[in-house]
């Protein structure tokens, strides 16, 4: 299967952080609006998209949003104070550039500190270079979020940019939508809203679709670096069929269902087991009566910074293994 | 005064029982049906005008307190804590324990007794205790069951320029507010629901949003007030005296732009005072809301309160009547349909 | 069976939460003889179902056990063999040092947790508690054998049967929460002697130890008028403070707090005395860590009760308990649910 990358490089850079999805919904909606039967929006700004079929009702979740900086203080000389909205680390936000919706840039730095290792957000700001509090506030608000900006690299490899957390996971599920013909299951496509902050949009989702299958579609961790924490899945060796993180235990007939498929498909996969993080699968599978769930993962290095990197290779397997599961018969 | 009379209420988490009377006697005349469900929620519903979107006024009952857990052999009480109290606070207070408010201590080895460092670390709650003055176990269990209720014993005052000392301003204060509403607002559809539990992880939130399902909800609350001098501005979550908080995010929910937006246009146009809550620490009812069933769009406005879940919280009077203010207007766009 | 019996049973039985199928046919077995249905929900719940003599729009006490344990997880496969794992549930890696595993792959494989031998270690490691991170199971295999007959994911519990000591005691693994099933069985029994007007659902849930998925989703779909969450205690033991103990032999704790319906729990600490069955005092502030917790929070909320069976040395596997008090809790539900009539749910249920 040869997928074209370049839906990918649009897709990582369109602003769209937790609770304010509304930019990067609408680019979906117009990708996938001619390979779709039904497209609803609910009070939480998930884009919901049903290929309509037959046999079990699947919700496939990829979320939309990404973690960024709210901006809850402007001071008297024009710098940002912010706090975060979904998981930022300190360190790796020194020095790095930020976007608003409007476009202003900024860049985000630190008060001098006598221990760097303690460095909290609190002690650092955003300059946009306004040089009054005035001037600042011509181009920001309070209340108004940021997303690191990005740059997106490829080689023949692998691809390297911000927020492959999720938009890799929207990208699969886009693919996957325009590939699919006359499917055999009746399959709901969630880009979910504020996954970063709590699995919130997924919990609604669920709650409103109410299906009899869950698959969540997101990045995971590596242990293929040096000196990594033990961590059994890395870059290049197939699609991740998750067994738990801290959110769900994957249904065991879902994980083997998705592990035969992979084999009898000669899709390579590997097993993940994880010890922290949760995905939307979380929240869908407590859902009414319950939803059986699972979860296909994309091996990711360096999640949650700006060099999120993961394997060309891997990408293609996570949309082959989707697919043939979609397509698949599906008996629980 | 009825935020006296709520603010000496008892009604530690999971114990509103007097709390719940009272707020009862005072709305049941101005509603059209209230019931109390399953867990101790009251939920009223005041019949005005549709306006096609259901609205859910919400406010917290429960305020944080003690719990006995033992009485020892000496006829010591010991206790624990029942939602976010700092440790530290707890020593050398009064207290009223109990259905009948037995007063007690939470005393605290003398001074002199102790040595230097002793007096550098904080009191653990296992080297705390109530003593109601009892001489034996026995006594004491005469008067006293384990698992009674504690709250501080904390009378209303009002001092200073226009300001108010009691204890659970958190959240009483949202409660008169919404007590206020339910006498005053006659043209508009909404429910009112006095939550439990809020103070121990949003117990109550989420069964009474399940059984009314808005659209929207705006929950009322007291929040954390710590405007010391010479403190950076973003270090402070709100200040006394600028008006009511207006939540941006925090731990449990971040709050929706546009609804949030209209709000602060709301007060911009009507001339009253408003800030941001700065801080992204804490959450409340708004967390379990906005996420039951098909989910909503909620708000949270808030009181500030200096000094926060201790025996002397302090708010302003002022801030209060601008919150009820603010909280009218939103109400009459809502009637007029322009939200 | 003797619910002694059923209980050890239970106990030398495997059920990793998330992994709680090895355990579903003993108790649908089990159940099925007093019960007029047993059937198993989407998530693996067991719920089985006893008509009360009510005709319709009868009363639905739901009473919940949870089946899973806490257990191990296989993460990696070394060079050499060894496996790598981590836990399920909260596991103190103190506890597990030295320990007998069963490695539950595509066959049992027996297994030894070690970790480097004191002579090797620096004085000052001698007193530090060795991180799960840095044990490892030995199998005796080399990788490509293990590799043959373990996948990673693969859940792995402590080897061990229950150990009869003095008088009604007896320690084992996964008592928490078997006791719990044991004394629904109990109940079970029992309520096959008396009349009841409800109707009564017995639920073994899954994953309590991890997320409470089970209780969660069953009581979704139950949405009974009352929830009673059957689970363990703290036992005394000599450097516990006593103020957060409860003593074996004592009879089952009944919760007081915020997570429980007040009158409810009047109504079955009065049934506790009528009929003599010993019963103790726990006091907890607001949610517990137990499958009430869950089933309060339901839906438009559901009324809950939690009974506590006592238990010393609690996520270990030589948790140890009085198979009296499983007893003794299994009379009080069931003469607590018998009390309960579409007459009195009201006035029961109001505040």
């Amino acid at each position: 299967m040869n997928i074209n990358f370049s839906l990918l490089k649009e897709l990582v850079g369109i602003y769209g952080p937790a609770s304010n999805e509304k930019t990067i919904r609408e680019y979906i909606t117009k990708e996938i609006k001619d390979y779709v039967d039904e497209i609803e929006i609910d009070s939480l700004g998930n884009l919901i998209a049903r290929k309509k079929g037959n046999g079990k009702k699947i919700m496939i979740s990829a979320h939309m949003d990404q973690i960024g900086l709210m901006v809850i203080d402007i001071d008297e000389k024009g710098f940002l104070r912010f706090t975060n909205v979904g998981g930022i680390s300190p360190f790796i936000s020194i020095s790095q550039k930020v976007v608003f919706e409007n476009g202003t840039v900024g860049i985000i730095y630190h008060e001098p500190v006598d221990d760097i290792s303690k460095l909290k957000l609190s002690n650092m700001y955003i300059d946009i270079g306004a040089f009054s509090k005035e001037e600042a506030e011509k181009k920001v608000s309070i209340g108004d979020i940021c997303i690191y900006k990005t740059e997106f690299e490829e080689n023949e490899n692998v691809v390297f940019t911000s927020y492959l957390d999720d938009r890799v996971g929207c990208f699969i599920a886009i693919e996957a939508i325009k590939k699919i013909n006359n499917p055999i299951n009746d399959l709901y496509f969630v880009f979910s809203t504020q996954e970063e902050v709590g699995l919130r949009g997924a919990k609604t989702a669920a709650y409103k679709i109410d299906p009899d299958i869950g698959i969540a579609l997101d990045v995971t961790a590596h242990g293929d670096t040096p000196k990594a924490k033990r961590f059994a899945v890395g870059l290049n060796k197939g699609a991740a069929i998750k067994v738990k993180d801290n959110s769900i235990i994957c249904h065991p007939k879902i994980r083997e269902l998705l592990v035969n498929i992979a084999k009898e498909n000669e899709i390579p996969y590997q097993m993940e087991v994880l010890e922290f993080g949760g995905t939307d699968s979380g929240a869908i599978h407590v859902t009414k009566e319950g939803v059986p769930s699972g979860v296909i993962s994309i091996p990711t290095r360096y999640v949650h910074s700006t060099v999120e990197m993961a394997s060309k290779n891997d990408i293609i397997n996570c949309l082959k293994l989707l697919i043939k599961f979609l397509e698949s018969e599906i008996n629980i | 005064m009825l935020l006296k009379e709520l603010t000496e209420a008892s009604g530690v988490s999971g114990n509103e029982k007097e709390v719940r009377d009272l707020i009862i006697s005072e709305i049941k005349d101005y509603v059209d049906s209230y019931k109390i469900d399953r867990l101790g929620n009251i939920i009223a519903y005041k019949k005005g005008k549709d306006i096609g979107k259901k609205l859910m006024i919400t406010a917290h009952m429960d305020e944080v307190g003690l719990m006995i857990k033992d009485i020892d052999k000496d006829g010591f009480l010991k206790f624990m804590t029942v939602g976010g109290i700092d440790k530290r606070i707890l020593v050398s207070k009064p207290v009223l324990v109990g259905k009948d408010k037995l007063p007690g201590v939470i005393g605290a080895k003398p001074i002199h007794l102790q040595k230097p460092d002793e007096r550098t670390r904080a009191l653990n709650i296992d080297e705390l205790y109530i003593d109601i003055g009892a001489r034996s176990k026995e006594e004491a269990e005469r008067y006293v069951s384990i698992g009674d209720y504690v709250i501080f014993d904390s009378e209303y005052v009002e001092f200073g320029e226009g300001l108010v000392k009691a204890k659970a301003l958190d959240n009483r204060v949202g409660c008169s507010l919404l007590i206020k509403l339910i006498k005053e607002i006659k043209d508009l559809s909404f429910y009112a629901v006095f939550t439990v539990m809020e103070e121990v992880g949003l117990v109550g939130a989420g069964p009474a949003a399940y059984e009314v399902d808005p659209d929207y909800a705006i929950i009322l609350e007291g929040t954390l007030c710590y405007d010391m001098p010479k403190l950076d501005t973003h270090l402070i979550p709100t200040y006394l005296n600028k008006g009511p908080a207006i939540s941006l995010i925090d731990r449990t929910t971040i709050y929706n732009k546009d609804f949030r937006n209209k709000i602060v246009e709301i007060a911009k146009k009507n001339n009253i005072p408003y800030q941001f809550r700065k801080t992204s620490m804490g959450g409340n009812d708004s967390g379990k809301i906005h996420t039951t069933r098909e989910g909503s769009i909620t708000a949270t406005i808030s009181v500030p309160c200096r000094y926060i879940h201790s025996p002397a919280s302090v708010m302003s009077k002022k801030d209060y009547d601008s919150t009820f203010a603010l909280l009218k207007e939103i109400l009459y766009q809502f009637e007029r349909e322009e939200i | 069976m003797e619910t002694k019996v059923f209980l050890e049973l239970l106990s030398n039985s495997k059920g990793v939460s998330g992994y709680e199928y090895p355990l579903q046919d003993t108790i649908i077995s089990a159940f099925s003889k007093y019960l007029d249905n047993v059937s198993v929900d989407k998530l693996g719940n067991v719920i089985g179902f006893k008509k009360g003599t009510y005709k319709d729009n009868n009363v639905k006490i739901m009473i919940a056990a949870h089946m899973d344990e806490i257990g191990l997880m296989v993460k990696d496969i070394e060079d050499n063999g060894f496996i790598r794992f981590t836990n399920i549930g909260g596991i103190d890696p103190r506890t597990i040092l030295g320990q007998e595993v069963i490695v539950h792959g595509v066959e049992d494989l027996f297994g030894v947790i070690g970790s480097k031998p004191p002579h090797l270690q620096e004085p000052s490691e001698h007193n530090k508690a060795i991180k799960m991170e840095d044990m490892i199971i030995d199998t005796g295999y080399p990788k490509e054998k293990v590799e043959e007959l373990v996948n990673i994911g693969d859940p792995i519990t402590i080897r061990r049967n229950v150990k009869n000591l003095l008088g009604n005691r007896i320690a084992g693994k996964a008592l928490d929460d078997r006791a719990g099933v044991a004394a629904l069985y109990e109940c079970m029994k029992e309520l096959n002697k008396i009349q009841h007007e409800a109707d009564i659902y017995f639920v073994t849930t899954v994953q309590e130890e991890v997320s409470m998925a089970g209780a969660l989703v069953s009581s979704y779909k139950i949405n009974p008028d009352i929830g009673i969450a059957v689970d363990v205690g703290f036992g005394a033991t000599p450097e516990l403070p006593i103020s957060t103990t409860i003593e074996l032999g004592k009879g089952p704790a009944i919760t007081l707090g915020g997570n429980i319906h007040p009158n409810l729990r009047k109504k079955l600490v009065d049934i506790a005395k009528e009929y003599n069955i010993p019963s103790q005092v726990e006091v907890t502030p607001g949610p517990t860590g137990t499958d009430a917790r869950a089933m309060q929070i339901t839906r438009d909320g559901i009324p809950s009760l939690l009974l506590s069976i006592p238990l010393r040395y609690m996520h270990t596997s030589v948790e140890l308990l009085d198979v009296e008090d499983v007893r003794n809790t299994g009379k009080l539900l069931a003469f607590f649910v018998a009390s309960i009539s579409n007459d009195n749910l009201e006035g029961l249920l109001c505040y």
